[in-house]
Formats: C-alpha cells, sequence, structure tokens
C-alpha cells in the first residue's frame, strides 16, 4: 500500500485510465445482455444468457478481474481526489469557473454515488442469483432460473426506479468526462483523433445512459 | 469608473489574512489593472496606511512576475493576457472586484497577494534544461529539425512560468507548466538526449512539492495567459509513461 500510494501523479492517473476503460467494456457486455429481457416476454434469451454468464468458468475467473478493476479505480480516484484537495489548503472565496470539460469537476460526487448505487445493486441482484433462491422456468432449451422476473419485480418498485434512473444519469456524467479523459492520460491526444474521441466518448455515454435507464423505465410504465 | 475592492490582506506568511474592502474613485477605464492598484495604493500611502503588496516587473506581459486571481479567475476576465496588460474597460462602474492570491499549497502567501512561486523554479531545477558543456556557438541549422517540432517546441517555450494554470486549476496541478517545459525539450533533437531522465524527474520533483493530480478540467489551457495547449500535458504523459517503461534508469 506504501509504495501504491508513493506511485507518481501520473502513474495514478494512467492506472485509473485503464480500469476506467476496462470498466467500460464490461457496462458495455452487461448492457447487451439486460437489453435483452427488453425484447422477449417469457426471458428466455435474458435467462439464458444470465446463466451462461454465472456458470461459464472463463467468465467466472474474469468476474474477480472485473471485481479488481473496479477495487482498483475506486482507491485510486479517493487517493488522488484526496491529495487534490489537501494541494489547496486555503480555498478561493471567489469559486473558478473556467473549464473546457464541465463534469470534470464532479467526478469523485459522481463516483460516490455510482458507487453507493453499485453496493446497492450487487444487493439486489448479484447477492440474489449468487446465494438466494431463484425459481426456475423451464423452456425448450432447458431449464433456467428465472432471473428476468426477479427483475421485472424490482422495477414495479417506484422509488427504486427513481433511485436508478439518478444513478443511471450521473454514470452518464461520469462516462462523458471520464472517457476522453482516459485517453488524455494515457497520452493519446492528436489534432485529429482527440476530437474524434470526444464525440465517440459521449456518444459512448449516451449509449450506456439510454440503454440502462430503458430497462427499468419500460418495465415500469408498461 | 468608481469601483469596491475585496482584497486579500495578510502581513506576513505565517500571519492570518483576511479581506478589505478599499474603494477607489475615477479610474479611467485605460488605465492597466495594476495602474488602478498603483492608484488605491498612492492613496494608502497617503493616508499612512499600509500599500497592499502584489507582483509585478515588466508590465508588458513577457514576465510571468504578475498574478492575481480576479473575480475567479487568473489574470482576470481577457483571455490571453497576464494581469498588466489587461484594461479597466473590462469592468464596469460600481463593480465590486474580489482580488486573491494564488491559492496552492506549494504557493505559500508571503504578504497579501504575494505567493512564493519559487517551487516552479525546483521544478526547473530537477531537470528543465539541456546540460551542454561546450565552447563554442554551432552553427543555426546544422541540426535538422521539422519545421511542425520547432513550431510545437516553440510554442511550450512560451509558457512565462507565472502560476496561472496552478491557480486556475482545481487540484492545484502544475500539469500544464511541467508539461510545456517537459514538450519544449522533447519536440528538439538537443532535448531527447536526456528526455527520459528529465521527465521522471520533474514530475517526481512536482509530487514532491505537493501540487495536485491532472483531472484534465482544462482550466489551466483557458485561463493561460500565454494559451498554452493541454496537449503538452498529453505529450508528458506519453514521455513519461514510455521513460518509465523503456528507460534503464528510475528517476
Amino acid at each position: 500500500m506504501g509504495k501504491t500510494l508513493n506511485y507518481s501523479s501520473i502513474t495514478k492517473k494512467i492506472i485509473m485510465s485503464l480500469a476506467g476503460l476496462f470498466l467500460i467494456s464490461f457496462l458495455l457486455v452487461h448492457l447487451g445482455i439486460n437489453l435483452m429481457i427488453l425484447f422477449d416476454s417469457t426471458y428466455e434469451k435474458f435467462n439464458v444468457a444470465a446463466h451462461f454468464m454465472a456458470t461459464n468458468p472463463l467468465i467466472q475467473v474474469f468476474q474477480w478481474v472485473l471485481f479488481l478493476g473496479f477495487i482498483i479505480h475506486i482507491i485510486y480516484g479517493i487517493i488522488v481526489q484526496l491529495q487534490n484537495w489537501s494541494a489547496r489548503p486555503v480555498k478561493y472565496m471567489k469559486k473558478g469557473y473556467s473549464e473546457l470539460s464541465y463534469f470534470s469537476k464532479f467526478m469523485i460526487h459522481t463516483g460516490v454515488i455510482v458507487f453507493i448505487f453499485l453496493i446497492i445493486h450487487f444487493a439486489n441482484f448479484f447477492i440474489v442469483a449468487k446465494f438466494g433462491h431463484i425459481e426456475e422456468i423451464t423452456y425448450k432449451s432447458g431449464t433456467y432460473e428465472n432471473m428476468g422476473a426477479v427483475i421485472v419485480e424490482t422495477f414495479k418498485i417506484g422509488w427504486y426506479v427513481v433511485f436508478y434512473v439518478v444513478a443511471l444519469l450521473l454514470l452518464g456524467f461520469h462516462l462523458e468526462h471520464g472517457i476522453q479523459s482516459a485517453f488524455q492520460s494515457l497520452g493519446f491526444n492528436h489534432w485529429r483523433y482527440t476530437p474524434v474521441v470526444k464525440i465517440i466518448g459521449t456518444l459512448v455515454s449516451i449509449l450506456i445512459t439510454l440503454g440502462f435507464l430503458a430497462i427499468p423505465l419500460v418495465i415500469y410504465f408498461s | 469608473m468608481d469601483l469596491t475592492l475585496k482584497i486579500w490582506r495578510q502581513a506576513s506568511a505565517k500571519a492570518k489574512g483576511h479581506f478589505v474592502n478599499y474603494q477607489v474613485q475615477n479610474i479611467s477605464a485605460e488605465a492597466s489593472f495594476l495602474e488602478m492598484l498603483d492608484i488605491l495604493n498612492e492613496s494608502l500611502v497617503a493616508k499612512g496606511e499600509e500599500p497592499v503588496a502584489f507582483d509585478h516587473d515588466c508590465r508588458e506581459g513577457i514576465c510571468g512576475a504578475c498574478s492575481l486571481y480576479i473575480n475567479g479567475r487568473p489574470h482576470g476576465p481577457d483571455r490571453g493576457i497576464t494581469t498588466c496588460q489587461m484594461h479597466m474597460r473590462n469592468f464596469k462602474h460600481g463593480e465590486t472586484i474580489i482580488i486573491e492570491p494564488w491559492r496552492a499549497k506549494p504557493f505559500p502567501v508571503i504578504k497579501d497577494l504575494m505567493v512564493d512561486r519559487s517551487s516552479f523554479d525546483e521544478i526547473i531545477q530537477a531537470g528543465g534544461f539541456v546540460s551542454v558543456r561546450t565552447g563554442g556557438i554551432p552553427d543555426a541549422n546544422s541540426i535538422p529539425i521539422p519545421r511542425r517540432n520547432a513550431e510545437l517546441a516553440m510554442d511550450a517555450a512560451s509558457c512565462i512560468g507565472c502560476g496561472a494554470c496552478v491557480a486556475a486549476c482545481k487540484n492545484a496541478s502544475a500539469m500544464l507548466f511541467v508539461s510545456a517545459k517537459v514538450s519544449q525539450f522533447a519536440l528538439l533533437p538537443q532535448g531527447r538526449i536526456e528526455a527520459q531522465e528529465r521527465v521522471q524527474r520533474m514530475v517526481a520533483k512536482m509530487d514532491e512539492l505537493g501540487f495536485g493530480n491532472c483531472t484534465n478540467t482544462y482550466a489551466c489551457e483557458a485561463e493561460c495567459p500565454k494559451e498554452i495547449s493541454a496537449s503538452n500535458i498529453a505529450r508528458m504523459n506519453r514521455e513519461f509513461l514510455s521513460a518509465k517503461l523503456l528507460a534503464h534508469k528510475e528517476f
């Protein structure tokens, strides 16, 4: 831990960037599987995919890599933020407002709320899927745990949906800055390609946010 | 125009500071900001009060001595200029102007609006130079340099080390300053020889002095009086990463 703290500012940011970009790849897979729930009233596609994710040995190993990615990103995020706060012990009376990336100012705030969301989200679904009892459903292809029904049941609760919507919007803001920022931290800055990276970063953030938002909203209002 | 100035007063580095309100009258729109402060100080001296201490030297935007965090912006409301180049036409009659010193742990206040920026000198001393131990002046074009690199190096070298980037950054990070100094050498063949060592030493010194980390907010670029590009920060990150991965020695 001592050595980790002593990493230079740039090393810390590079590690955070790599972990962050890795987490986005997870979000995209997660989103792809979740969206299946909306396109199949028996939840067969989703339940088969969920079963695969829960049992495939490679995915099981990867799951721990993913946890590590989260932990690294969060711990470094906190370390970096604490150092940043201590770099200005006396605050300005009049706050500065210059910035070219608006959401960069709230990375720790959006990050903390997304982290709290993550814990609750975990308690809702992951713990239930791993250790709880889920009713089974039989299709022509076989018998699976009906995870789809658990999700639909959860998203019939109004305040829950509100919480998800808020947390997912904040995740979107976090990504909007995070994606393009990760490229800059990794040293990627190019007169032609950086504007493209920024546009793609924003589009990916919007895609992830709207995609995930669709699930609780469509379920709640249908 | 008549103005109310809310100025940070602090008798010494150790003393506790506070804001004091001053009224100035009949300020010309053509006066520079520092001339306006000179007028205030003359009136303070005439009244037997201690004048407001602030840094200034060339008063033509090239030395990097002047500072001042004016209404939430380093070097005031105009773009691409230093405080000494800023004129009172940027303000309105009756306005209240809040004037604060640069705020950062490595920039301690010496007195009132003056801060100690010698931490920047320490970063330069750590590696912001090219070691040459020869006699005669080399021929101007004996080392071919791509025009693009020459331009980029010159852009980076236009940094005057005023510290506005640190003052503007929400993290008090010195990345724009250090990256400009790293870049001006990294882009030229003369600077390549010590490039790996230089970037590691300068970044280590920057961290040691207690500057914050970079969040890529780019407030530094927006407020820099010389409009140094944040692409220099990416270049320094590249230089640093490749030095850490490829250099034979860690510094």
